[in-house]
């Protein structure tokens, strides 16, 4: 199991458990309620509901 | 070197790249795109000192837009302005495919619902509408009727943003089962993968299975020219496998001859990782190799 640090979901309140080596600009999934949450800062972790998919994303 | 990566959303892509750009000891400056602001000159502070910036834009609208403006600041970029023009939509995709001589699945595009549908009659059923601008198999249409491809079109008529009245219209390509992703650098492969699945669509972003595949002397040489008639670059690049002889049986058609290749799609912000899982080669090792090269060429270039 890899190393998981705590951070507070913007939707719930609730801490969730996140990878410990998040980068800023990356996406988790909320164990709470499956939402996705954008890593806004890293010290201390601050997370935010992700925006939408956009219809010109992809590779 | 300082590398500069663009990004608005990182992926695991993204950060096994960055993970091998900080192993080696490069600066890295992660540039979230959606807090910069572009002058017709001079470069956001966020560019300052970079060797070369790599562009892992999500949103393929300021992919466009943002490597313009780093060519005008003539800080170089990869993938380069006019390679993202290209791949970013299929009619200039296939266009340079065909004007390539790379074979390339039927196309043919129209702008009107009447024209389109005459278009989809004369290619017959199955065939494909695909949006001229989308990606991991999104919007894709495969139509087995006249009846659907009117309320397809219908659709997209009504429904859409200006470019889904821009139909392109594709043959469809009978593969077996599967489809091939070769990841290259300026033509050469990095690594290949077969992507199969029951579904039509067979894009890893759909979940299909992935085996690693051995591009043969006609795939490199196709890559190869599909590569550099889209500008060159970090590049997707997928390919159909033609002319599979008809079997009921869905593994001998899996793993029987074929006559020849289709490329169907050159991608400019290629994603990897499920290519680096499939795999032996280190994808992203591969990558920074090319990136170290690339930043050095252009350095001498500059003096």
């Amino acid at each position: 199991m890899a190393d998981t640090i705590t951070a507070e979901d913007p939707l719930t309140g609730e801490e969730i458990e996140i990878p410990a080596d998040v980068e800023v600009g990356e996406i988790v999934d909320s164990p709470a309620t499956g939402a996705e949450l954008e890593v806004i800062s890293v010290d201390p972790v601050t997370l935010e509901e992700a925006p939408e998919l956009e219809e010109d994303w992809g590779e | 070197m300082k590398v500069g990566l663009l990004y608005s959303r990182i992926r695991r892509d993204e950060k096994l790249l960055l993970s091998e750009l900080r192993d080696r000891g490069h600066e890295v400056a992660k540039i979230d795109v959606r807090d910069e602001q572009f002058g017709l000159s001079e470069p956001p502070a966020s560019f300052e000192g970079v060797d070369i910036v790599v562009d892992r834009c999500l949103a393929t609208s300021r992919s466009l837009y943002i490597t313009q403006f780093l060519d005008a600041y003539g800080i170089p970029v990869v993938n380069s302005a006019t390679t993202a023009d290209v791949c970013s939509d299929k009619v200039k995709n296939s266009l340079a495919l065909a004007r390539a001589g790379v074979p390339t699945p039927t196309t043919e595009v129209a702008f009107t619902t009447d024209s389109a549908l005459e278009i989809v009659e004369r290619f017959g059923y199955p065939c494909v509408i695909k949006p001229v601008v989308g990606s991991w198999g999104r919007l894709m249409a495969k139509v087995e009727s006249r009846s659907a491809a009117e309320a397809i079109l219908e659709h997209k008529s009504t429904l859409g943003h200006y470019q889904h009245k821009v139909f392109y219209i594709q043959e469809f390509v009978d593969k077996p089962g599967r489809d091939i992703r070769v990841v290259a650098v300026d033509g050469e492969p990095v690594a290949a993968m077969t992507r199969s699945s029951d579904h039509w669509l067979t894009n890893a972003a759909k979940g299909a299975e992935v085996e690693p595949f051995e591009p043969d002397d006609r795939v490199r040489d196709l890559v190869s020219t599909a590569s550099d008639a889209v500008g060159g670059g970090l590049l997707g690049i997928d390919l159909m496998e033609t002319g599979v002889p008809e079997s009921d049986d869905p593994e001998t058609r899996e793993t029987g001859s074929h006559a020849d290749y289709t490329v169907h799609e050159v991608n400019h912000t290629v994603e990897f990782k499920a290519l680096n899982d499939a795999v032996d080669t280190d994808v992203p090792a591969a990558v920074v190799d090319w990136l170290e090269a690339k930043a050095e060429t252009d350095a001498e270039a500059a003096v």
